[in-house]
């Protein structure tokens, strides 16, 4: 037999091991594998609820539109409207709607009793454009530009809104991103004691695979073997159970009483962002946890 | 082979002198008892001989590897010159008696080919035939003792050490184990048993080894204790 044939029987035994040992040491197995789900769904959770939060304050911020009036002076409605294209070349402008005064008019009337807007005249009111902007955060910049503009009066908008949507915007990324960074260390810490927990029952092994002169590459293959299964399997139970669970929270959400208000951002748009970090995360701490939970019995 | 020259080991963490000057030469084939009270320094020449600890000053050779210099990445290759064997006999619980045998070629990286033509061969040497599906839980404590030798031996090392190896077992089993190493050295390996047990040292004429507070007492065939130890 070649030195080629010995090596692939050598991994393959390797191999062989670290799968036999999942099954040998059943419940170190079944713990690390729970720990690394547990600690990846309260990440993910926690994640997935930052996301839904920007999403839902993002819808909050399109609600929060201005109004810029024409000036008096421009009674046709041909003319007024004539000046969308001057309001859309503003920066920081995303989408403009012309409403003419009749319009506004029967706008305001819809919000009253029959009987309260007898004898108003559509005069009264003024042609307007009513715009949502790209970053509510430039709001006061995109105001005054939007007075510049030839033909407009007056522009409405609601700055102190505008800014308090931008500070809980900031507070939910700086405490998610917080929040995120600590969970990620405890569940390092958590899952790479956990292995550790899992080898030490073995050190006699590995004191004794030592003894007949195995090297430690030989010693840790299987570990690494061992420890990448156990991650794969611990990312993959996580991703699907949170899939299971976003989705029976969020569906519960949608037709209860919040879905008239909060719309969830669906799994599907998510899910490979999150399969590919549980996974990776998943693999990474299976197989570093696993030379690292070794590495002191490793130095007889 | 081994070779000692005033070598001394002192336990930094408890301050303990261990050995004091040890000149010590095993040649290439011998049988040698070492000897010696509880405390006397024997377990430390047996770390010393396969790796597990430095000596503070002197100089060891083992089967030409300078054991005071060594590199960790060389031991490996140094202790397959090795077959060690223990009192608590140290089987991996959850292999049966063939892959307790066939691990130690597997660390070796031996081909399946000649793990599966040398490991039947060397449980037949040791009397373990027909025991190979058996898990050491199964086996009693001599045949436990049994496995642990055909493991030291299975890759032919150049010299067996063994530390207590009858410690747990009656002197009938005690005596058949000693015969075992007796026809191994007669097969060419050289062959060092640790041991306080009186009456098996006598009953061999072989070189006998005696360490007390560290230092070397005896060293002749006179048998066990030929210096009173007080």
């Amino acid at each position: 037999m070649g030195i080629t044939a010995m090596r692939l029987s050598r991994y393959s035994y390797l191999i062989r091991e670290g799968f036999r040992s999942i099954f040998t040491h059943g419940f170190m197995s079944f713990a690390s594998v729970t720990i690394i789900m547990a600690c990846l769904i309260i990440m993910g959770s926690v994640s997935l609820l930052s996301v839904n939060i920007d999403a839902l304050i993002k819808d909050l911020e399109n609600e929060n539109e201005i109004v810029a009036f024409v000036d008096e002076e421009i009674k046709d409605e041909a003319e007024a409207a004539a000046m969308q294209s001057s309001i859309e070349a503003v920066p920081n402008v995303a989408s403009v709607t012309f409403v003419s005064r009749d319009d506004a008019m029967d706008r305001f009337m819809s919000q009253y009793d029959e009987d309260f807007g007898v004898g108003i005249d559509a005069d009264v009111f003024r042609h307007r454009f009513v715009i949502q902007l790209a970053d509510i955060a430039l709001m006061s910049n995109t105001k005054a530009d939007l007075e510049a503009v030839p033909g407009v009066a007056k522009v409405n908008a609601h700055l102190e809104y505008a800014s308090f949507f931008v500070t809980v915007r900031n507070i939910v990324s700086v405490v998610s991103l917080v929040l995120i960074v600590i969970l990620v260390f405890v569940s390092v810490f958590i899952m790479s004691n956990t292995i550790k927990l899992a080898t030490f029952g073995r050190r006699e092994e590995i004191a004794i695979m030592k003894m007949v002169g195995a090297s430690n590459g030989f010693i840790r293959l299987p570990f690494v073997v061992e420890g990448l299964v156990l991650g794969i399997l611990g990312g993959g139970l996580a991703f699907v159970a949170e899939w299971g669970v976003y989705s029976l929270i969020s569906s519960r959400l949608v037709s209860g009483l919040a879905g008239s208000f909060i719309s969830v951002v669906p799994f599907s748009s998510v899910a490979m962002p999150v399969f590919i970090v549980y996974m990776a995360t998943g693999i990474m701490v299976g197989a570093f946890g696993g030379v690292n939970a070794i590495r002191n019995y490793l130095k007889v | 082979m081994v070779h000692m020259k005033n070598v001394r080991k002192v336990y930094e963490s408890s301050n303990t002198l261990a050995l004091d000057g040890i000149d010590l030469t095993i040649e290439d084939g011998e049988f040698v008892f070492l000897v010696g009270p509880s405390g006397s320094g024997k377990t430390t020449i047996m770390k010393l001989i396969t790796g597990e600890i430095r000596p503070t000053s002197g100089e060891i050779i083992v089967n030409d590897f300078d054991m005071s210099k060594i590199k960790r990445r060389k031991l490996p290759k140094m202790r397959r010159t090795l077959g060690v064997i223990f009192q608590d006999y140290r089987l991996i619980e959850n292999m049966n008696v063939y892959d307790n045998v066939a691990f130690a070629m597997r660390v070796v990286g031996a081909a399946n080919k000649d793990i599966k033509k040398r490991v039947p061969y060397i449980l037949e040497l040791v009397g373990l035939e027909g025991r190979e599906k058996r898990m050491p839980n199964e086996l009693s404590g001599g045949e436990q003792q049994r496995v642990a030798i055909a493991r030291a031996l299975v890759n032919n090392p150049r010299m067996i050490v063994a530390d207590e190896p009858t410690g747990n077992l009656d002197p009938v089993r005690s005596l058949e184990l000693m015969l075992l190493f007796e026809k191994i050295n007669e097969m060419g390996t050289t062959v060092m048993v640790v041991t306080h047990e009186k009456e098996l040292v006598n009953a061999f004429s072989k070189r006998v080894i005696t360490i007390d507070g560290g230092n070397l007492i005896s060293d002749g065939m006179d048998g066990y204790y030929s210096y009173e130890i007080e």
